[in-house]
């Protein structure tokens, strides 16, 4: 389509200045978001009260799309059952028996860690959520991976909080608005989170690689002792998460460690829970600057704790 | 006439006679439907990779090619400050990029008045796929391959909806203009 006419000035004084104004006004307005650009890459968190505010106020009509979203997947869900009822059901029926067995395995396990920790005098601190939330929705367009959660600061939710779900890690809340929060998912490429093997103690980072995945890399090199399958839990360095949560199933081996799939992928997330940090102590001590440059002997005595300054600094 | 043909003193806005456009709708309608566009994709899914074009962006580019004159040319700063609000980047990248855009088909007006639908869908696919790859750079998030790797469909997705977004912005330029509002 033509433009309409009165785009053209011609000759007359006042469409030359209109038009004039026009490109001035937006090079002026590109020229504010480069700095207001510049401002946010350099301190990424001048702008979250503002964000705060704009997430307050979309996260109920969120809430509602997270109802009919998860309606709408149970549905799809229930369909493809019954092309794969017969098969599924004889495969159900040996994995039934596989778990009866080890439930029974599990059960005395639990009996004797209950003994053990009885004559060690330890008492396990059960440690209760801050506030229950729904997984409102996501960065879908972005190549950062941020979702938001129904709870905010009026919930208790502060930055640096842990985000999971009944299936494992999710993410870390990285600003709260009053009634909302913005988490950074795992699969966030600015996202590091120490881990080990849940069998084990080989020490790893789970980096976020942006398309879904992580990358877990491992802290002492050498030969690779990872095997595909292997369950990665949070190994509590850096303070924030308590250990042994799940977190990702290495999917793939590389010379340095592996490529996991997520254990809880926000996809099929509903609800998450916000827990408290782990070790407030530890996190402040990390993120105040002025403690930084008196590393005790501690610091080197495990790997973890000498990679734990890193993470606390990587994962911001 | 109109016992004849009951559309006989209507015209796709409606019935002429006594009416007129209502002011609001007029206005807000643009401005209301790319706003829509940038906290739609929020609201949709929670996954693990970006998988929609910037609905928003794509929205101004609809409005900006087929009705030229409604939106002004720093019509992009505002917008892309409520986009940035939502879309995950860093708050100033969408003011930018989107103010730029407008910059860049203002130009591309001047140089081709007359243009036709596939030079409209040429030039949007161009100013997407620039947009897409330059909010990956700015996105502060390290560039590895995988990035690009995951983000691929939505470059081909903003190229292949432009069409239904020009159909969608056409449906609401004729709702915009519709003659709501009676004259006593």
């Amino acid at each position: 389509m033509a433009p309409p006419s009165s785009r053209r000035s011609g000759f007359s004084k006042k469409a030359q200045y209109s038009l004039f104004t026009g490109y001035l006004l937006a090079g002026a307005g590109a020229a504010l978001g480069l700095v207001l650009l510049m401002l946010s890459l350099w301190q990424p968190a001048a702008f979250a009260p503002l964000r705060g505010v704009a997430s307050d106020v979309v996260a109920p009509a969120g809430e509602a799309g997270a109802v009919t979203r998860a309606g709408s997947q149970g549905m799809i869900a229930g369909i493809a059952g019954y092309f794969q009822a017969g098969s599924q059901n004889a495969e159900l029926r040996r994995e039934l028996e596989i778990a009866r067995i080890r439930v029974g395995e599990a059960n005395a396990l639990k009996a004797e860690n209950a003994r053990l920790k009885g004559l060690l005098g330890l008492t396990e601190g059960e440690i209760r959520p801050v506030a229950m939330a729904r997984l409102v929705g996501s960065t879908a367009t972005s190549g950062r991976r941020h979702a938001y959660i129904s709870a905010g600061w009026n919930d208790g939710v502060r930055p640096g909080m842990p985000v999971v779900s009944e299936r494992g890690v999710v993410g870390r809340v990285l600003e709260a608005g009053r009634g909302s929060a913005r988490v950074l998912l795992l699969t966030d490429s600015e996202s590091v989170l120490p881990v080990r093997r849940a069998a084990d103690n080989v020490i790893a980072f789970a980096e976020g690689r942006g398309d879904g995945l992580l990358r877990i890399r491992l802290v002492n090199l050498g030969v690779n002792p990872l095997k595909v399958g292997d369950m990665m839990v949070t190994s509590g360095a850096g303070g924030y998460y308590r250990p042994g949560v799940a977190v990702a199933v290495i999917a793939k081996i590389t010379p340095d460690g592996g490529i996991a799939q997520l254990v809880a992928e926000p996809a099929s997330t509903n609800f998450v829970a916000v827990e408290p940090v782990a070790q407030p102590a530890a996190v402040a001590e990390l993120t105040d600057p002025s403690a930084a440059p008196a590393p005790g002997p501690s610091a080197s005595s495990s790997p973890a704790a000498t990679a734990s300054p890193r993470a606390g600094a990587g994962e911001e | 006439m109109e016992q004849l043909d009951p559309r006989a003193r209507s015209d796709i806005y409606g019935r002429r006679i006594n009416r007129t456009s209502s002011p609001l709708r007029r206005r807000s309608v643009p401005y209301a439907s790319i706003m829509l566009g940038s906290v739609l994709p929020v609201l949709l899914m929670a996954d693990l990779m970006p998988l929609l074009p910037s609905l928003g962006f794509l929205m101004l580019l609809g409005w900006r090619m087929v009705r030229p004159g409604v939106l002004p040319l720093w019509a992009g700063a505002p917008l892309g400050a409520f986009d940035d609000l939502f879309s995950g980047q860093p708050f100033g990248s969408a003011i930018l990029l989107w103010s730029l855009a407008m910059i860049a088909i203002e130009l591309i007006e001047t140089r081709f008045p007359w243009r036709d639908f596939w030079h409209d869908w040429f030039a949007a696919s161009l100013l997407a796929l620039t947009y897409w790859s330059a909010a990956l750079v700015i996105s502060g998030a390290p560039l590895t391959p995988e990035m690009f790797a995951v983000a691929a469909p939505q470059a081909a997705l903003a190229v292949l909806l432009y069409p239904m977004i020009a159909r969608l912005v056409a449906w609401l330029d004729r709702f915009r203009l519709s003659r709501a509002r009676t004259i006593d």
